[in-house]
């Protein structure tokens, strides 16, 4: 996995609660045998119309948000199936951060799994930032994981959390397989117990 | 200490803790399909590494199938999933329920047919629906496609320890009342996000009281609440349904082992939720999540009673979606389709129960309804029973086993607008098809519907259910 790096970026907006992974990447794409491609794909049925137009109204096709790596969601983002593809789909498209009031357990997983870093904040903080880029698409955040904060250029500075375990994983892009091969004598002797 | 099933299952799979981690946990039983595993197996070759205990794995393609002309698929790059995984199973040595096995179905139909579900285990697939097994009073929940490569290659999986909700459900239900409706009562309750970091176990009389197939209905859904898992505790009813599936040696011993899993009396839960299952009605969602649901004697709701903007905006959007105008009294919703199937709601109870509807009764010219077995061995059960003829007989399709229309990922979907009663589990936007809308409901309100042509309520009806 990548590591995750610090960086700066506009919040794309997208003003939708319980958004599920059918929205973020709908059942016809998932038939692909690879984790790579997917942004392609990525809300599909909000991004394009039959013919296969963009949809203008859609926020991921405004111009201003065209090169956003957050995303901002309204509540319970994630929620539905637990198809990685839907990490693979926003990672590939270029979001880093998704930042929402909660997410469902199964995508949450999957996403730092992507190197994906999923922001947990309240309710009053997220109606903040959604205020912040709807007054002025200008509106930027500064990510920094490893001090577990948003700055932003309204000089603003709100601190996150994050799973400590989780948070070493990203910075240092962890394979997680190799984490657990670590506990190979550990395993060995539970199965042995166990499976007699 | 006294301990609830999820501390028991919990503590007995712990391989490895440590303080501000995740634990390590051993995974019992691991079953895969066609669309979430051919990456995993792409990274095992990549690193090398080799599936740990295949014996322990189990394979069946579901998602993509074609119910019709299943030797047949016209769709490519379904084609070339479904022999990614004939090929991976055997290079790594994993037993398959393919195509042409009789056994073959929907992942969590098949895993308790074949005796693979048992009380006390750790379950996972890569699949959201794996809650379905904790009926059986086993840990079981969907993983993503990494996981799922790494309990192949570990067959350990780390999780962070979920907190446990009790939701209990007294009373006894009304005739025409079912385990759907009671699980979509839950969801209406709680809301999609209501579960999220909590294991559900689902208890009191009118859980209990329900047969292992009703009981998996419900423990399907919880992830619609979020959920990381729904569990109930083993019974004598669980052991019952047990003794007859194939693996089963050394029964005496093994039920003893399995009943010493059912939560301990007073053991006690982080969250608590008590219903009253005698006040449920028949359950018809209206809106874009399982979330959105009411009695089939209610009507659609109006989102100018709602002060949230946040929800006022997503109950608008639903409504807009659904093409439903507020206050539109349930019963006026006229369908187009009616789809019976799902690891919802496609065991040969419901299949039973749904055939009662139909006998001798004819689907409304407008509708054209489905049904779709939960698997193969479903099919069979049905055809000797002589149901197949009673749907065909009404005018209903009766097909091969699958997913099918749950997802719509084989040929089986709506068009833009189609209206569709379904016994599945998710009437996301688009997630029968693109611009389709779906309305959950239990297999009878869905058999009432096709030959109304509308919701009716199922109540009405003079029909013997027995204890469906």
């Amino acid at each position: 996995m990548e590591k995750f790096i610090n960086f700066r970026s506009k919040p794309t907006p997208l003003n939708s609660a319980n958004v599920d992974t059918d929205q973020i990447i709908p059942k016809q794409f998932l038939k692909r045998i690879e984790r790579t491609g997917f942004g392609q794909f990525l809300f599909f049925d909000w991004r394009f119309h039959d013919d296969g137009s963009e949809n203008p109204d859609f926020v991921l096709n405004m111009p201003e948000y065209k090169n956003s790596s957050i995303l901002l969601a309204q509540d319970n983002f994630g929620c539905g199936s637990s198809r990685e593809h839907a990490p693979w789909a926003l990672r590939d498209y270029g979001f880093k951060v998704i930042i929402s009031t909660s997410f469902a357990d199964i995508f949450y997983n999957n996403s730092f799994k992507n190197g994906i870093l999923p922001i947990v904040v309240d309710n009053d903080l997220l109606s903040k930032f959604f205020k912040f880029i709807n007054d002025d698409s200008n509106y930027e955040m500064d990510i920094n994981l490893n001090d577990q904060t948003i700055k932003d250029n309204l000089n603003n500075e709100f601190k996150f959390d994050v799973d400590a375990f989780r948070k070493k994983c990203l910075l240092e892009g962890l394979d997680d397989i190799a984490l657990t091969l670590e506990h190979k004598k550990k395993i060995d002797i539970f199965e042995k117990n166990y499976l007699k | 200490m006294k301990k609830t099933l999820f501390d028991k299952i919990w503590d007995k799979h712990l391989v490895h803790e440590e303080d501000g981690k995740p634990s390590l946990l051993y995974i019992d039983l691991h079953l895969i399909h066609e669309v979430t595993s051919p990456q995993a197996f792409e990274g095992l070759r990549e690193t090398k590494r080799e599936v740990r205990r295949p014996n322990l794995t189990f394979a069946t393609m579901d998602h993509n199938v074609p119910t019709l002309n299943r030797n047949n698929i016209d769709d490519p790059i379904s084609a070339q999933q479904i022999e990614t995984l004939i090929k991976n199973c055997e290079e790594f040595g994993i037993k398959l329920f393919d195509l042409n096995s009789p056994y073959q179905g929907i992942v969590h139909v098949i895993g308790p047919e074949q005796g693979l579900t048992k009380p006390g285990m750790t379950i996972v697939c890569g699949d959201s629906h794996t809650s379905t097994h904790g009926a059986f009073g086993s840990l079981a929940f969907g993983i993503g496609t990494s996981e799922v490569e790494h309990v192949l290659a570990t067959q350990c999986l780390w999780q962070n320890k979920p907190k446990t909700f009790e939701v209990n459900v007294s009373g006894s239900r009304q005739k025409g009342v079912t385990a759907k409706d009671i699980i979509l009562s839950i969801i209406g309750n709680i809301g999609t996000a209501g579960a999220t970091g909590y294991v559900i176990e689902y208890r009191g009389e009118a859980i209990s009281t329900l047969s292992m197939e009703q009981r998996m209905t419900i423990c399907n859904m919880s992830i619609e609440g979020g959920a990381r898992a729904g569990m109930i505790s083993p019974d004598e009813i669980t052991c019952e349904y047990l003794k007859d599936k194939p693996n089963m040696n050394n029964l005496k011993e093994m039920k003893k082992e399995w009943l010493e899993f059912a939560s301990d009396e007073g053991a006690t839960f982080d969250k608590t939720l008590s219903l009253d299952a005698s006040k449920m009605s028949p359950q018809v969602s209206w809106g874009t999540s399982p979330g959105m649901v009411s009695g089939v004697d209610t009507r659609v709701p109006n989102p100018n009673t709602e002060e949230d903007p946040v929800k006022k905006k997503s109950l608008e959007d639903a409504l807009e979606y659904m093409g439903l105008k507020a206050d539109t009294d349930i019963k006026d919703i006229k369908l187009d389709t009616v789809f019976i199937g799902s690891c919802t709601n496609s065991r040969i109870e419901d299949l039973i129960a749904a055939s009662k509807v139909f006998k001798g009764k004819k689907v409304a010219s407008s509708v054209n309804a489905i049904i779709v077995p939960g698997s193969q061995l479903v099919k069979y059960q049905a055809e000797k029973l002589g149901l197949d003829k009673i749907f065909k007989d009404a005018g209903c399709e009766w097909r091969e086993s699958g997913c099918s229309m749950c997802l719509a990922m084989n040929p089986d979907k709506l068009s833009p607008g189609e209206r569709c009663a379904s016994t599945s589990n998710r009437n996301f936007e688009g997630r029968q098809g693109k611009g389709g809308r779906t309305h959950l409901v239990s297999p009878i309100m869905a058999a009432a519907a096709a030959i109304n042509g509308r919701f009716v309520d199922v109540r009405e009806y003079d029909i013997d259910l027995g204890d469906y």
